[in-house]
């Protein structure tokens, strides 16, 4: 291949675009974000920079610190969640047919070509108390009650006196259900990527010398799947932490994220300063978990070049 | 601007000569003025016009009306903070209205050429919040109260203590997730002005609710009333007019202003500063004031009108509505939001943080 060296002029026709547009879209509004969270309100629409770590420090209240927590823990649930159903279906398109498996690829992206307002609300719709899942619920009670009859044991309501509707919206269930359904196809992608590449005759050699499924499984197909699992677990992570429409619309009176603070600074709080730092920590958490990725990938590739 | 779309502008211009020459050159005022091209930008509630409001607005005027939606004050207000993109007529409720006074966000209205002001009861030709009516006129108004369900409540649920100390409803009640107003109706339940900006106030309504957090199923995103009609909950603290929309639906539900009072609000045309097109937002907000036309709009809506002569062509079971027109006695019992000022919305807003992190 040619170095851009040989070629400038093709090489700044192609870079210049793709560097302007981050440059005025990306980093300018986030440059400027990140000035403002060294500002200060001085009124309505005003905003002060003052240069001082207020805001930060403001942050650092336990109150915010326990949200920060709890965003974490629930981004991580819905992580491992979906690791563990994403791996399952990835090894099942990877050894699919290779006629399905385009067709199955489709089935884990369709739902991302629908607007994510539209899938929760279609999401509210099957999880609540008169909906899909409570309705199919409350159809097995009925067969359930009409079999005990036929054996002859109705008059003792052993499936109880009437249907009891299963709650699973506005709770904390419904969140990490929420960020999972929401998340998963983050998850599959890499991972099939991953596993789509795997030489499957270190799969038979394992098998051949003796170890088994699991040992396979465990000692094989996972450490060549890990460059999938840790883009996976990154991508899926990530975002799940910045969510703040799933826990609006599913969650209860104690699913509030950082996401919610920090949308409520930008609008019925009027505090953009403060909005403005909470996002920062954010977003280096965010680069600090990028960070050990690369350092993680380097470290993999040095070891690679020695063998 | 091309050739093609001068012309075109021309002949829409005669075109809506010829319709204010058929309504009687009603507008005619605005059209002697107009040298601006017939477009009008509105930024406006979702659900809150007539069917045929913006058709007929342009039959009369020939002006055009680009529709925009918000789903809130706050969104809004955001929205307009950096700049005015480009709206001509907003309709921020009364508190963002003195806010947007106060950041000096609103351009003041030229009453001369909004004739249909006459048709606005004198009561709500003056404002508190904004004296003498120079930026704003009142477009609907209305009261945030309890929507329930009649067949699951023991009684109509017309005190606050229902959805706010009271384990009566445990697990059927949704509040709103929106900080001032839950904390604004919780000063009322206890007694204090809805405006009360006492730190210590503050706190004992916020020690309140978490109390009562373990019976709220939910602090709704503005879709309490779904939660009502979906069976979801039993009481909820809701906007007037968002429970008339689903009592239209369903016989079963009911709308009350609980006895401690609740909060009285006013929806306002305004025209925000930097509007491309002012002599047009003239127009269209005297269009809007105008008998037929309002009453075709609060007939759709049904929201409460401050508009007099529209109320006179619209039939009882509008005007005498307890939902949409409460008694004079509840309506004195009720309060206006007023702009606090930064201290107050941070102060609510870290309550409200405190609450929903419990």
């Amino acid at each position: 291949m040619d170095s851009w060296r040989k070629n400038p002029l093709v090489f700044w026709v192609f870079a210049i675009p793709p560097a302007a547009w981050l440059a005025l879209f990306f980093i300018v509004p986030l440059g400027l974000i990140w000035v403002i969270s060294f500002g200060e309100k001085s009124g309505l629409v005003d905003i002060q920079i003052t240069w001082v770590a207020d805001n930060y420090m403001r942050a650092m209240d336990p109150l915010y610190l326990q949200i920060f927590l709890k965003s974490f823990w629930y981004a991580g649930i819905t992580t491992i969640v979906c690791l563990l159903v994403g791996f399952v279906v990835a090894t099942a398109i990877t050894f699919a047919p290779a006629r399905q498996r385009p067709i199955l690829l489709l089935l884990v992206m369709l739902p991302f070509w629908t607007n994510l307002l539209i899938r929760t609300y279609a999401l509210i719709a099957v999880l609540r108390t008169k909906g899909s899942v409570n309705a199919g619920l409350e159809k097995l009670w009925e067969w359930g009650n009409q079999l005990l009859g036929l054996l002859g044991l109705g008059q003792f309501q052993l499936l109880g006196a009437q249907f009891e509707p299963v709650h699973l919206l506005y709770n904390n269930f419904a969140v990490v259900a929420g960020l999972v359904y929401v998340h998963l196809p983050f998850m599959v992608l890499p991972l099939y990527a991953a596993l789509a590449r795997m030489d499957r005759s270190y799969i038979e050699a394992s098998l051949d010398l003796g170890a088994g499924q699991l040992r396979t499984f465990a000692s094989v197909v996972v450490p060549l799947a890990a460059p999938g699992i840790v883009s996976g677990v990154i991508i899926t992570f990530v975002p799940a932490l910045g969510s703040f429409l799933t826990p609006d619309l599913l969650g209860g009176t104690d699913s509030q994220m950082i996401a919610n603070v920090i949308e409520r600074q930008f609008k019925s709080a009027n505090d953009w300063p403060f909005g403005a730092a909470l996002s920062f920590i954010l977003m280096y958490i965010t680069f600090f978990a990028i960070a050990v990725r690369s350092m993680w990938a380097a470290r993999q590739d040095t070891r690679e070049n020695m063998v | 601007m091309s050739k093609d779309n001068r012309s075109r502008f021309s002949r829409r211009s005669f075109l809506s000569g010829l319709g204010a020459a058929a309504a009687g050159l009603k507008f005619a005022p605005g059209l002697a003025l107009a040298a601006e091209p017939r477009e009008l930008n509105f930024y406006n509630w979702d659900t809150y016009i007539g069917e045929n409001t913006l058709g007929d607005f342009r039959k009369s005027t020939g002006i055009d009306v680009t529709m925009d939606l918000f789903a809130d004050n706050d969104e809004l207000f955001a929205k307009l903070k950096g700049g005015n993109p480009g709206y001509d007529v907003i309709v921020p409720t009364n508190d963002f209205v003195e806010r947007m006074i106060t950041a000096g966000m609103l351009e003041p209205l030229d009453a001369a050429k909004i004739p249909n002001i006459t048709n606005i009861d004198p009561t709500f030709r003056d404002a508190a919040f904004d004296p003498g009516r120079k930026y704003s006129l009142p477009y609907m108004w209305g009261t945030i109260g309890i929507g329930y369900r009649k067949s699951r409540v023991d009684s109509i649920p017309d005190s606050w203590k229902w959805v706010f100390d009271s384990d009566r409803y445990a697990g059927k009640i949704a509040l709103m997730g929106d900080a001032p107003t839950v904390i604004q109706m919780g000063m009322k339940y206890l007694g204090y002005p809805l405006n009360d900006t006492n730190p210590a106030h503050i706190k004992q309504v916020e020690e309140m609710l978490i109390r009562q957090k373990p019976n709220v199923l939910v602090f709704a995103e503005d879709n309490g009333q779904d939660l009502l009609l979906s069976g979801e909950v039993d009481v909820v603290m809701e906007w007037n007019g968002d429970i008339l929309q689903v009592m239209e639906e369903d016989d079963d539900i009911g709308y009350i202003v609980p006895l401690e009072g609740g909060l009285l609000w006013q929806d306002c045309l305004c025209i925000p500063t930097g509007a491309p097109h002012p002599e047009n937002a003239h127009i269209f907000i005297n269009y809007l004031l105008d008998a037929d036309a309002g009453a075709e709009i609060a007939d759709f809506i049904q929201y409460a009108t401050p508009n007099a002569a529209a109320r006179k062509l619209l039939p009882a079971v509008y005007n005498s509505n307890p939902a949409i027109f409460p008694s004079q006695e509840t309506i004195e019992r009720c309060e206006v939001a007023t702009y606090n000022g930064t201290e107050y919305t941070r102060l609510i807003d870290e309550a409200y943080t405190r609450i929903m992190a419990s």
